[in-house]
């Protein structure tokens, strides 16, 4: 069991380093393009005013970074980012499964409906 | 100042909170929302949404390390997250009605919190205790490599520590932090799981957590892509340079002089929020 457990915590670790890694690399670019257009540009972010819409919505960013806007393709970025913890959690089910250990399948399935509730506020 | 100057230096100010909360154990996150809106002037509700993405990265990044030394436990870490999450998601909806000077003076006084925490002597908790039965029947029990072989322990109290863990979702999902502090509270102190299980599982649930929250923060435009990219990739960096080095360097001072910036930023914090500053 123990034994088990270590390989489904290491495989987990490797997940998450991929997904941030890969989260972090998109961010750059993004970062990367939107400082090439806008460098010396001003800004001020006293005020709260929120972001544009497209960038509060998942199918606004996905489509605003298919056309190489900067700041959505950051946004996607940073949904990669959010989405890598709830992979693992997803994961997790699959991993709890296979260890026959039913009780944890369920209590990882009520963080995963949690989790994605959330998204689902930005759908 | 002109966009890139201004993202230097966040991306210079993130890498060295990332580094000093891996070094310390602290988090890099409490200091990322102080660094925005004390001294840069951003809207708190900006900085808690930057703050939070920074968050899951650190988590997920330094988790990595840490899971390969064997010392989280996974069962804990996931039972517990049912009560983070669901608090995660009441203190985000709670970030919406809480004005924002309310907002700087809760997050002052849970910096002065962590700070007291972190200057205490960690004690371990008494191996010899009788087993809590709901622990077992959770099988939240484990063992961690230790100096001699795995050393085995008992996980007792399980419903404060749950108690705790909701109270350590809902102060993420409000100020865009880990609640490192909390949760290693509600771990190591209420639950008596040992301190190095209780860091590690922590930081591997904060991710979680933070994700919790995210979902619902991006919806509100609170995650502003320019100001929130160069805090995550310096955060980033930072924490997992920290992580590299923390199993080799013990180090109390360093511990010391980062409690010390979270007192002045705490009182900072408390001041401008109650003269309506922030």
């Amino acid at each position: 069991m123990q034994v088990s457990d270590f390989e489904v915590e290491q495989i987990i670790g490797k997940l998450l380093r991929a997904g941030v890694l890969l989260a972090a690399f998109v961010v750059l670019v993004g970062g990367v393009l939107f400082l090439a257009k806008n460098a010396h540009e001003r800004h001020n972010y006293r005020q709260f005013h929120g972001v544009s819409a497209s960038l509060k919505s998942i199918p606004g960013v996905v489509s605003g970074a298919a056309h190489l806007d900067p700041e959505s393709v950051i946004q996607l970025g940073l949904l990669l980012l959010i989405a890598t913890p709830v992979a693992r959690v997803a994961f997790s089910i699959g991993a709890f499964a296979l260890e026959k250990d039913y009780l944890y399948v369920v209590l990882t399935m009520v963080v995963l409906g949690v989790l994605l509730f959330s998204l689902m506020q930005s759908a | 100042m002109q966009v890139w100057t201004f993202t230097a230096v966040l991306w210079l100010g993130s890498f060295a909170a990332g580094l000093l909360g891996a070094l310390t154990g602290l988090g890099g996150g409490v200091v990322i929302v102080p660094l925005l809106a004390l001294f840069l002037h951003v809207d708190i509700r900006y900085a808690i949404g930057a703050s939070l993405v920074s968050v899951i990265a650190t988590s997920s990044g330094a988790a990595a390390a840490y899971v390969r030394e064997g010392y989280s436990n996974i069962r804990i870490g996931m039972f517990l997250e049912i009560a983070t999450t669901f608090g995660a998601l009441a203190g985000a909806y709670l970030a919406s009605k809480v004005s924002t000077s309310w907002i700087g003076v809760i997050f002052g006084a849970v910096l002065l919190y962590s700070a007291y925490l972190s200057s205490r002597k960690q004690k371990e908790g008494a191996p010899d205790a009788s087993p809590d039965k709901m622990a077992s029947a959770l099988k939240l029990h484990g063992s961690f490599p230790g100096e001699n072989g795995p050393e085995a322990y008992k996980v007792q109290h399980v419903p404060a520590g749950f108690g705790l863990m909701f109270a350590a979702g809902t102060l993420s999902g409000l100020l865009g932090i880990g609640s490192g502090a909390v949760k290693v509270l509600a771990m190591d102190q209420a639950m008596k799981i040992p301190f190095k299980v209780s860091t590690t599982t922590s930081n591997f649930m904060i991710g979680v957590t933070a994700a919790a929250s995210a979902g619902v923060y991006l919806s509100r435009g609170y995650i502003n892509p320019v100001l929130a990219m160069p805090v995550m990739l310096g955060v980033l960096a930072g924490s997992i340079f920290g992580a590299k080095v923390l199993v080799k360097a013990r180090v109390p001072v360093l511990r010391w002089i980062f409690a010390g910036v979270i007192v002045v930023l705490g009182c900072e914090m408390i001041f401008n929020g109650l003269t309506g500053r922030l």
